[in-house]
């Protein structure tokens, strides 16, 4: 798992409203929007400057977001449910 | 077709059609004062027809076509063809609309400023905004408030008002100078009657107003006031707009833009005196 | 333009020169905004449109109908794209058909052009890998129906009809473009192996494969509705592509007579052609719409219900399968 690239919408492909904590995003690919909790949003910001690694993104997370709470097990759920939604793809 | 007749109500156009005169006679009188669609070209057409050429004289059912038609649609019997004309423009509204993404909400105006209340159908947003309209209010509509992705702002869909069963009788005792369209007892929705909108709702139907306050009213409860979370008012207000996922980015930008700039508030209430007085507090609090 | 329009050749006449709406009345333009409508072209009208004088009004609904065109293509381009990474593990190549195809080519036919379920067209050697495949990521089936399920399996050219539980969208999977039972069986490998590569790996049919298939989808397969549609896409297609190669690709599926029939008619329609024969009758179904959207001629339409069950079925199954439809309503 941790050797699998993932791949996000680029800068430009999200709309993004930060409600309160959760976050609406609209999807332009899809026209679907949406509603996000963190470390969610989050993950998709790191994605949108390139395709990136499991852990990878639980670094970027941590160094970026002060997001360095959270496990490559729950990372790795966070990730399969964008998968599921058409947010991001296995590159 | 064989009667017809057409009618702009706010910034939308709609011809409808019918193999009887009656729903026409009546459209013709509940809307005479009315103006025309933009140009004589509607947005929407409406077609309430007979089946097979017989059910026009014998058990005459009114099936209901247009533009837009959902499947299920059933018909009608034509003592009830009011009826079928208004759920049929309304289908066009929510199956058709683009220009404006459409709230199912009803809406009322004060110094240029938008009151926007939406809810479950029995919450009481046709009540309100009718009694509302007593108080001076500008009356925009009581079932689909139109915002302008352009400009952020609301525009009126000042169709006839729909009352059912009890409140019938007491938007007749709020508003007795009100012309009223026939009663038609036991339809599939209970008792319903067509109120005219007032005469200043119609003549300033093309007067937009920003909107300043969004409220979740519930009828039957101890009176209660409490605001409501962003993200629970999106959601609820993609629920509450039939277009909302037809338009696309417009769609997205105008309902984050409204939540941004409107507070919204949930309003209990046990009847339609404090419901206003607990709409006024609000407003002037603003 | 005093008459009342009765009939859609002033839509075909619009699509094809759009000039020809110049100093329509407001009747008029009512009439083809409705027809356009009802025969679900509005989108394609709004392009071909664009830009002449009209009437403010009518501006603002042929935008409407732009935008809401522009929605539509994007949804059945994230459709197929979700379809792709369902699939991406299936060796088999995944051939778009039909609007989805026009759209993700960017073609002509695709321009405005209303889309609804996805098809595609897999070898029938994969079905149950691409089956097993959607079923795991989140399609369903629509109907429950056993007969439904027995009658579309044994006899018709695809699966039956799978929704997906979020987005709500259908996706018909075929093998060949007809079904099994009717009277002629195209080339479905020679379709397949004819056809192109899109960048994202995804395919269409060759442009002659993709003629074929509109004119055996519409005068071999079904009772003509949407047949104003079906024919704007055959012109497009001819116009992008040219005919060269039509003639032997049409005779190695067996559907001459239908794309011949397509050519014809689609020159009478959009272009100065003059029908003979059973063409003209071809012609008013295809042209039976009024200016208020309704369908009108009852009994050519009747004819074409019949005969689009008799090309599907052979009749005594056809019998069959109207009786148990009848039953169980």
């Amino acid at each position: 798992m941790s050797g699998t690239i993932f791949r996000g919408p680029l800068d430009g492909g999200l709309l993004i409203a930060p409600l309160d904590e959760f976050t609406a995003v609209y999807h332009r690919a899809s026209g679907i929007t949406h509603l996000l909790t963190e470390p969610a949003p989050q993950i998709l910001a790191v994605l949108g400057e390139g395709a990136s690694s499991l852990d990878v993104l639980l670094e970027r997370l941590g160094r970026d977001y002060d997001l360095d709470d959270g496990t490559p097990e729950a990372l790795a759920a966070r990730l399969e449910e964008l998968v599921e939604a058409g947010l991001i793809e296995r590159a | 077709m064989r009667y017809a007749f057409s009618v702009r109500i706010g910034p939308i156009g709609f011809r409808i059609g019918s193999d009887w005169r009656a729903p026409i006679a009546e459209l013709q009188s509940l809307y005479r004062d009315y103006p025309k669609p933009h140009d004589g070209v509607p947005d929407f057409t409406v077609r309430l027809f007979a089946r097979r050429p017989w059910r026009r004289l014998i058990r005459p059912s009114v099936e209901i076509g247009g533009d837009y038609m959902l499947p299920e649609a059933a018909p009608l019997p034509l003592r009830q063809g009011l009826l079928a004309a208004e759920m049929a423009m309304n289908l066009q509204m929510a199956l058709g609309a683009r220009r404006y993404l459409l709230l199912h909400a009803s809406a009322v105006e004060r110094d240029g400023r938008a009151l926007l209340m939406t809810g479950i159908s029995g919450a009481g947003k046709s009540t309100l905004a009718t009694l509302l309209a007593v108080k001076g209010w500008r009356f925009m509509g009581d079932e689909f408030a139109l915002l302008d992705p352009a400009t952020g702002l609301i525009h009126a869909f000042p169709r006839l008002i729909s009352l059912k069963n009890e409140a019938i009788a007491a938007a007749e005792a709020a508003w007795p100078t009100a012309r009223m369209g026939p009663l038609m007892p036991a339809t599939p929705k209970g008792d319903i009657r067509h109120m005219v909108p007032d005469a200043r709702a119609i003549a300033a139907m093309d007067v937009p107003a920003t909107p300043a306050l969004l409220v979740f009213p519930r009828y039957g409860f101890e009176a209660e006031t409490r605001p409501v979370p962003p993200a629970e008012a999106f959601v609820r207000m993609t629920q509450a707009s039939t277009n909302y996922v037809a338009l696309g980015e417009a769609g997205f930008r105008s309902l984050t833009g409204l939540i941004a700039d409107v507070p919204s508030v949930a309003i209990d209430y046990p009847d339609g005196a404090s419901a206003i007085e607990q709409v006024e507090a609000l407003w002037s609090a603003l | 333009m005093v008459r009342p329009v009765n009939d859609a050749h002033i839509l075909a006449r619009a699509l094809a020169d759009p000039a020809s709406i110049v100093g329509l009345d407001w009747d008029g333009w009512t009439a083809l905004l409705t027809m356009a409508r009802a025969e679900q072209l509005i989108g394609t009208l709004a392009m071909r449109l664009d830009g002449l004088p009209m009437p403010d009004s009518v501006k603002a609904i042929l935008a409407d109908a732009r935008a809401a065109a522009e929605h539509g293509r994007r949804a059945a381009l994230w459709e197929a794209e979700m379809a792709r990474r369902a699939l991406s593990a299936v060796d088999c190549p995944v051939i778009l058909l039909k609007g989805t195809a026009f759209v993700a080519a960017g073609l002509s036919a695709g321009q405005g052009r209303s889309i609804g379920d996805l098809d595609i067209l897999v070898p029938r050697v994969s079905l149950d890998a691409v089956e097993a495949a959607l079923l795991a990521a989140g399609w369903e089936w629509v109907k429950p129906d056993p007969y439904d399920d027995v009658y579309y399996r044994r006899w018709m050219h695809e699966l039956p009809p799978l929704i997906h539980r979020d987005r709500d969208r259908m996706i018909d999977v075929h093998h060949t473009i007809l079904p099994l039972t009717a009277r002629i069986t195209p080339d479905a490998a020679a379709l397949i192996d004819g056809s192109m590569a899109l960048e994202n790996g995804l395919r269409t049919l060759s442009p002659n494969g993709m003629l074929v298939h509109a004119a055996a989808h519409l005068f071999a397969d079904g009772d003509l509705a949407g047949g104003l549609r079906n024919l704007w896409d055959i012109r497009c297609l001819v116009d992008d592509f040219g005919m060269d190669g039509l003639d032997a690709e049409a005779q190695s599926h067996g559907l001459c007579q239908e794309v011949g029939r397509s050519l014809r008619v689609i020159d009478a329609l959009f272009g100065n052609g003059k029908p003979t024969g059973i063409d003209r009758f071809y012609i008013r179904r295809i042209t039976a719409r009024d200016g208020w959207g309704r369908p009108t001629r009852p009994l050519t339409r009747l004819a074409f219900y019949v005969r689009s069950h008799w090309l599907r079925m052979p009749p005594a199954m056809l019998a069959r399968h109207l009786w148990t439809k009848w039953r169980k309503a």
